[in-house]
């Protein structure tokens, strides 16, 4: 009887989640993978149906254009491509940024350390969008930077800085900080102190100890924290369209257009499927990384 | 091959006119307010097995610290080997220390830990390898060198610490409790292990240890630490014997304490009032009367029997527990006073008709038995 709750309980808890993922992703997945093998049709809703009822019998209409024609017009490759990029230079760049600054928190004693936490995560309190809007605010021709510099007498003529990849990769890393930062902070906190110090005491120099020691501990956070940064890169949308340029190409952006602008679902549908391959890739070379570092 | 001189044999502290190895000169370490280590001057000797002991926030471990480089002192000085070490960083001294809980790189293979001191010294990977592999046997870890530590179990992962920690061969191996996360059966194999292999190796070796009992077996001297002060520094039997104060006799061993005030402090007797009686003891100079002194007497030192003793000191008490240890039996007797009194006597095999619960004894002791303590 005892028994027969727990499960009853067990089954509930459980049960939420899985009701809600596939409410929320398998069915909207189930429905762009189908509007993905359709063709475009001026109508409502604006695609074929994948079936059809011809005198009693049911007719697949699966139709593998929308996928040729992103192989066949190289915006799409390009957009892919970029995107890789962009995502990955945002990544090393949030590194670079981010590890100096979550090895200097987790080193901070205890009441300075909550401080510089709240910090990271405080700019969460506030809309992206807006703080997108601030950085534009900072960056345009007449923006505070450039009214700065030309104050200070650094420079006689504004810098052209929206519309730039500069600009993509500064909204970019600044967005994307935090998620580089608290899984580095959560690895890097735990560090032992005593193995930095035997290191010096077998005779390394401080840079031998954090190569020999502090990195490769740091890895597993390292790899976590690239990837809540690479992936959403990826699929980024709002930084690029908002602060890049015409040639800013990104996937995000292009899978927008395709289907709000052009009102081609189909092929933005194949788009999507696409993005997601993508996205999934380093996911799962993660895990596998991840279960081989459980393994030694 | 030709052993180097063993301190333990040599016993320079004995001797005037030796050079200490280590000589810490009235070093003090403040944390805050806080001195964690209080005007400490020590001297230690080349090729001793020093034993630093004490109870936790002693300070032993700050003295330890700043010997390796980790800590800077407030003030005062440390020399090792006639070198001021002010200047030189932790990275640059010619000590190796072999932490607590042994903080062995995780993510490294046994050869690679030990190796690791060698390679950031630049010494050339083929030369590397041999020493390692040489360091693997004496520490009898040949086999379990691509092994990770934590496939090893404790008493492995400390002969891995202690072979990284003595792959450069340091002039001063510091140990920070050493034995400390091993079981007690291990521990002792090991702490014989560890005297063998410094003695063998010359190695100075300078522990920190809070098991009296382990600072006993290893140590040429052990140095007592309370409150960031040394106590007492002497010879484990000098300690043993003859402690100077009241925390270092209760410190190392079992011990009853007797407060007491002098009551006649002659050339040739001394005697003392304390609440189980008059006791009389040794005579010491430099007492007056009316002062407060602290009697000492060894559980072992007291003499358990049915009848009245002879000895200058005798008093009558019921035994009020027994705990039979195999070599020996502990008492507990209530003395009539109401003080009770700790007495450990040998088992013997012929003994039919032990002392045994609410027997009616006799506890006594020699003049020359208990230790007069003024601290």
């Amino acid at each position: 009887m005892k028994k027969r709750q727990i499960n009853l309980g067990r089954g509930f808890v459980i049960a939420v989640p899985t009701l809600w993922l596939l409410l929320f992703f398998l069915i909207p997945f189930l429905v762009i993978l189908k509007i993905s093998f359709a063709e475009p049709r001026i109508a409502i809703p604006p695609y074929s149906p994948l079936w059809e009822t011809v005198n009693g019998a049911i007719k697949f209409n699966i139709n593998w254009e929308n996928y040729a024609y992103m192989w066949e017009d190289s915006l799409y490759l390009k957009a892919f491509l970029n995107s890789l990029k962009i995502a990955f230079f945002s990544t090393i760049l949030a590194l670079l940024v981010g590890y100096p600054m979550a090895y200097y928190i987790a080193r901070s004693p205890e009441p300075k350390r909550s401080i510089l936490l709240l910090l990271i995560v405080l700019p969460f309190w506030t809309s992206f969008l807006l703080r997108v809007y601030a950085w534009i605010g900072i960056l345009k021709t007449k923006g505070i930077l450039n009214e700065f510099l030309l104050w200070i007498g650094i420079i006689d003529e504004p810098l052209i800085m929206m519309q730039t990849d500069f600009a993509v990769y500064v909204a970019i890393v600044y967005t994307y900080l935090p998620f580089m930062i608290l899984p580095l902070y959560a690895n890097l906190v735990k560090l032992d102190g005593r193995l930095l110090e035997a290191s010096t005491d077998l005779g390394a120099s401080k840079i031998a100890t954090f190569f020999r020691i502090t990195l490769p501990l740091s890895w597993p956070g390292v790899l976590a924290g690239s990837m809540l940064v690479f992936v959403p890169v990826i699929g980024e949308f709002v930084i690029p369209t908002l602060m890049g340029g015409p040639d800013s190409l990104m996937i995000g952006k292009q899978l927008w257009t395709e289907f709000f602008s052009n009102r081609d679902w189909p092929v933005a549908s194949a788009v999507a499927m696409v993005m997601l391959v993508i996205m999934v890739i380093p996911i799962m070379a993660l895990r596998s990384a991840q279960n081989k570092g459980a393994e030694i | 091959m030709n052993k180097p001189d063993i301190a333990a044999e040599t016993k320079p502290w004995r001797q005037d006119g030796v050079k200490p190895f280590v000589r810490i000169s009235n070093v003090t370490k403040k944390f805050g307010d806080l001195a964690a280590v209080n005007d400490v001057s020590l001297d230690i000797f080349k090729g001793e097995l020093f034993c630093l002991l004490g109870g936790s926030g002693c300070g032993k471990s700050t003295l330890l610290r700043m010997l390796a480089g980790f800590e800077t002192p407030t003030s005062g000085k440390i020399e090792i080997d006639g070198q001021d070490m002010a200047s030189v960083a932790a990275n640059q001294r010619p000590t190796n220390m072999m932490f607590q809980s042994y903080a062995l790189f995780p993510h490294m293979s046994v050869e690679k830990n030990v190796i690791y001191g060698l390679l950031r010294e630049g010494v050339a990977k083929a030369e590397a390898n041999d020493r390692v592999a040489d360091m693997l046997r004496l520490v009898k870890l040949d086999g379990f060198a691509k092994r990770k530590p934590h496939q090893l179990s404790g008493g492995q992962q400390q002969r891995v610490a202690l072979a990284r920690s003595l792959i450069k061969q340091p002039k001063l191996l510091l140990l920070d409790e050493p034995l400390g996360a091993l079981d007690k059966k291990l521990r002792e194999e090991t702490q014989f292990e560890l005297i063998k292999i410094q003695e063998d190796l010359g190695v100075t070796f300078i522990v920190v240890t809070h098991d009296q009992e382990e600072a006993m077996t290893l140590s040429t001297r052990i140095g007592v630490m309370d409150a960031g002060k040394i106590e007492q520094v002497g010879e484990p039997r000098q300690i043993y014997e003859t402690p100077n104060s009241k925390y270092v006799a209760d410190f190392i061993g079992s011990v009853n304490v007797f407060d007491a005030s002098v009551e006649i402090a002659a050339p040739d007797m001394m005697r003392v009032q304390s609440a189980i009686g008059p006791i009389l003891t040794e005579p010491m100079a430099g007492l007056t009367a009316n002062q407060t002194v602290h009697i000492a007497v060894r559980p072992e030192r007291i003499h358990l029997s049915r009848d009245p003793a002879k000895a200058v000191n005798s008093m009558q008490g019921v035994v009020q527990e027994v705990a039979y240890l195999g070599n020996i039996s502990v008492f507990h007797v209530l003395l009539d006073g109401g003080r009770m009194v700790k007495v450990s006597a040998a088992n013997s095999l012929h003994d039919d008709n032990p002392i045994t619960w609410d027997e009616t004894v006799y506890v006594s002791w020699n003049a020359a038995a208990s230790t007069v303590l003024t601290r």
